[in-house]
């Protein structure tokens, strides 16, 4: 690039405003030379200044790997603790532009246990370049990056083989790796792949063709980055935007704001509101002080329509004669990204677009081992492990196949206690459409049930520990519900164990999905006009939750049976405590297995400081006051 | 869409998604170039309403008398609420960049003073301007970037970000740092000052000021609270500022651009990168990445 003056800089602002910008991902580990090869690109591309330049040289040799010469890999090791310990933990954007592109490159490390930042840092890119060293050729590793990738949706792939200085140049070597790749690669749905043989250490073939390697005729790296084509040819042309916000500044103005996610749009353009399907037309495409005549996809814009409908955030605008589908099934590839297990049968929050929801995944179909690709089975879900599983939400949502609109088929799962973005999915399909559901429209409803029983149903939860006195109390309660003309029924968890949840053991899921079961039976109970007791330890605070959201407001009762652990280990009925202690009963509950306490229990009872009796009547007092 | 519009429906998209998901919404503004393309961005946001947010000065009292007037003219012309903080308790002991150092003085003034001023509001998103560009460990940042209670930030505890979704939920005491400019460079941000016509500080412009040379780098002299060293005679000298930050830490580099077009030449034939001009970033190893797990910008 030339000197520039302020003479000609409109031309300049011209050719910036019309240069394309290329977002990718580079894959490999440290030994593949990786961060040697984004150096050499910063530097080649000129984007190393001279300060920085100044510090390259004396961290080079401070923590460089290359003796006296300047260690390019140092210019992206950001953080210090990496820099000690020679690797790359995160993603780190970095900035180029030659005369045709902008560059924003991720850079991710290439370990197993950094799937997830690698999916991160390729769920925004759009080509990938797969580093692989001449000496090893492809490695599990580069089987997994590639899954990883083309999992994410990315349909560009550059091949880098490095090291070539190591293998004297070989073209043997470079055609022996690049048929191999292209071997296991196979049907992949990419739409470009171009292997290209390098060295990042002397630049050979990255800006400047190599005459060490007079058999390669293809593109330098720079050469194919500049000119390869990733426009989507098949882009789809439907409207649709997610809504983001709703913009009131007074009573005669509302606005729909939002990025437009597919498609483009005029005034005066059909449009349909979803999951509502209300349809009106579009009155104006406001942006800050002008009125636009077309927007496409990519602008963040206010919409106003002509009539009155209701929409809020999460609901999407869309083309009224080609509408995306609205399901709350799916069957969908899931990333995990947290320490603590997924558990099937667990709620999560849900983010899709710019819809919020609830959401659980139903069952495991199978996990998918990231290095060969090989169908697992699974109960579970661990850290960075990809599994393809169905997945049900709390209401109907707006959605595309995620290999059809990245921006409307991906979604993240946030844990509803500590708030991390735990999973990262992507939809396949639909399990079944909303519009087909509807639940069969009974003339006779709960409320029918209920009044012909002269009673309000309900749902009485009691958790605690095992020994604590659940049992005896609900037992009491019943009793005095039954004696005053009530119909009820008790759900114990011992009695429960023997027949619908016999094939159930005592491991987390299956503590899940006891309660699940249990939580569904109470829901049809209440529905039937009963009042259920539930009798069950019911240690984590997610699935009392889970089961607290079947109810309606008010109909759900938590009863904390607090009774301390050593009271109940004292009294050890069942002596369980006893055999719990031997190490002869696993995971049980307070000895190796948690209690987690309930944060919003309606009523604390202790049975430790008072008689069953009393603490029956004060359930019954706090049931009949509501 | 040109490569302007792109970043600008990306920013606005991020200011959006961050207020949606807020309780107490606030905006850092620091006056500087990266402040004013922010705080543009905010309006068009929400445009015919004002930003639903008020901004942010945290105030060492050490900026540059042209800072303070931008700031006022910046506060009429948006209709935004502007609350300025300063740390009573460094204004009380008299903390100077000069008796005290760049370190001590940017800790106390700034970093701290931060802190207690998102602590007495209660905000839990705060938008700042910094881009993935300036430094080597912003490169790392999270456009949400999640700070635990004291607003640490914990480099390895940040939350996965995926597509242009952004996990907005907090815990109370937890808040999200969030920079709509995070894939801005510093040529972006010139010429986009320029496309929009957005107002900026006189300083960034090229004019005749007194400076005195110290370490190598020219400090202007702006008013008489700054002490001059035995034979230290302020010269007038044709310089503007690259970065804006307290006047004596802000170092001026010689320039004769005194246009828009003149700075986007300079910028774009530059061969130092801006962060050079502050002498905050350079005075302990790893500096800036300290910085920031302490709770600084």
């Amino acid at each position: 690039m030339g000197q520039l003056h302020a003479t000609n800089i409109s031309d300049y602002l011209e050719e910036q405003r019309g240069k394309e910008t290329l977002r990718f991902i580079t894959c490999g580990s440290v030994d593949d030379g990786k961060s040697s090869l984004i150096g050499r690109l910063l530097f080649e591309s000129k984007c190393i200044f001279d300060d920085q330049l100044k510090a390259l040289e004396s961290d080079s040799k401070r923590y460089g790997t290359q003796g006296e010469k300047i260690d390019f890999a140092l210019l992206v090791d950001g953080l210090e603790a990496e820099r000690e310990q020679g690797i790359t933990i995160d993603v780190a954007y970095r900035f180029f532009a030659t005369d045709r592109r902008r560059y924003i490159v991720a850079d991710t490390p290439g370990h197993e246990q950094y799937t997830r930042n690698m999916a991160t840092g390729a769920s925004t890119a759009q080509l990938a370049i797969l580093l692989i060293d001449a000496r090893k050729g492809i490695l599990p590793q580069t089987r997994r990056h590639h899954r990883i990738v083309t999992m994410m949706g990315i349909r560009h792939i550059v091949l880098a083989v490095n090291k070539m200085d190591l293998v004297n140049y070989d073209a043997g070597v470079f055609q022996r790796i690049e048929a191999d790749y292209t071997a296991f690669a196979g049907d992949a749905g990419l739409v470009s792949l171009q292997a290209i043989p390098l060295s990042a250490v002397y630049g050979d073939n990255v800006l400047r063709r190599s005459d060490k390697t007079p058999w390669y005729q293809g593109p330098t790296l720079f050469d194919h980055l500049d000119t390869v084509n990733v426009t989507d040819a098949a882009g789809r042309q439907a409207f649709r935007l997610p809504v983001q916000w709703v913009n009131r500044p007074h009573l005669n103005y509302r606005g729909f704001c939002g990025r437009i996610a597919e498609g483009s749009v005029r005034p005066g353009d059909a449009v349909r509101i979803l999951p509502s399907g209300r349809t009106t037309t579009v009155g104006s495409i406001d942006f800050w002080q002008d009125q636009l005549p077309e927007a496409h996809a990519g602008a963040s814009v206010t919409l106003t329509l002509a009539d009155e409908v209701d929409v809020s955030r999460g609901d999407m605008i869309v083309a009224v004669d080609a509408p995306p589908e609205v399901a709350d099934q799916f069957q969908v590839k899931l990333l995990w990204m947290a320490e603590e297990v997924l558990v099937p049968g667990r709620s999560y929050l849900l983010k899709l677009h710019t819809k919020e929801v609830t959401a659980t995944v139903m069952e495991i179909r199978y996990r998918e081992d990231v290095n060969t690709g090989a169908h697992l089975a699974g109960k579970v879900l661990n850290l960075n492990e990809i599994a393809v599983v169905t997945l049900t939400t709390s209401q109907p949502v707006v959605f595309e196949p995620y290999t059809t609109n990245r921006t409307l088929g991906g979604f993240i799962l946030i844990d509803r206690l500590s708030f991390a973005t735990v999973g990262a999915g992507m939809i396949e399909f639909a399990l079944r459409r909303s519009s087909n559901i509807h639940w069969q429209a009974l003339e006779v409803g709960k409320a029918q049930r209920a009044l012909q029983k002269h009673q309000t149903p309900r749902c009485i939860w009691f958790t605690g520990l095992s020994g604590s006195g659940k049992s005896t109390v609900a037992n009491l309660l019943e009793k005095r519900l039954h004696a005053d003309g009530r119909h009820t029924y008790l759900l114990d968890g011992d009695n429960i164990r023997h027949g619908l949840n016999r094939d159930l053991g005592f491991t987390e899921e299956d503590r899940v999905e006891n309660l699940r079961r249990v939580g569904e039976v109470a829901k049809l109970m209440v529905d039937a006009g009963l009042v259920v007791l539930v009798s069950f330890i019911s240690p984590f605070r997610a699935e009392r939750r889970m089961a607290r959201e079947l109810f309606a407001a008010g109909e759900f009762i938590e009863i904390h049976v607090s009774t301390p652990l050593a009271e109940c280990e004292k009294r050890d009925v069942k002596g369980l405590y006893a055999k719990a202690r031997r190490g002869e009963l696993k995971n049980f509950t307070g000895i190796d297995s948690p209690y987690e306490l309930p944060d919003a229990a309606e009523l604390v009872i202790d049975t430790s400081s008072q008689s069953p009796e009393e603490c029956a009547l004060a359930v019954l007092r706090l049931v009949e006051g509501r | 869409m040109n490569h302007y519009q792109q970043l600008e429906a990306e920013g606005i998209e991020i200011i959006r998604e961050a207020v949606a998901g807020a309780r107490k919404p606030v905006m850092m503004y620091s006056i500087g170039k990266d402040s004013s393309v922010m705080l543009h961005l905010a309006r068009k946001a929400f445009y015919p309403a004002p930003p639903p947010f008020p901004l942010l000065h945290v105030d060492t009292t050490w900026k540059f008398r042209d800072m303070y007037k931008h700031r006022e003219r910046m506060v009429r012309e948006s209709g935004m609420e502007l609350l300025s903080h300063t740390n009573p308790e460094g204004l009380k002991a008299g903390v100077n960049p000069f008796t005290h150092g760049s370190s001590y003085h940017t800790d106390v003034m700034k970093t701290q003073g931060l802190r207690q001023a998102l602590d007495q509001h209660g905000f839990d998103v705060v938008f700042g301007g910094a881009r993935r560009d300036e430094e080597k460990s912003r490169a790392k940042e999270r456009i949400f970037s999640f700070r635990s209670a004291g607003h640490r930030w914990d480099p390895k505890a940040q939350r996965p970000e995926l597509w242009n979704l952004y996990n907005t939920r907090t815990r109370p005491d937890e808040t999200i740092r969030v920079f709509p400019l995070s894939n801005w460079t510093e040529l972006d941000i010139w010429q986009y000052l320029h496309v929009e016509k957005i107002p900026i500080v006189p300083l960034y412009f090229a004019a005749q000021r007194p400076v005195v040379k110290r370490g190598g780098l020219w400090i202007m002299v702006d008013d008489e609270r700054m002490p001059l060293q035995p034979g230290e005679q302020p010269e007038m000298r044709l310089v503007r500022f690259r970065t804006l930050g307290c006047y004596p830490l802000t170092a001026a580099i010689e320039s004769p651009a005194t246009t828009m077009e003149e700075i986007i030449a300079e910028t774009f034939n530059t061969v130092s990168s801006e962060r050079e001009g502050r002498l905050i970033d350079s005075d302990q190893p790893g500096s800036m990445e300290k910085k920031k797990q302490e709770g600084y910008f």
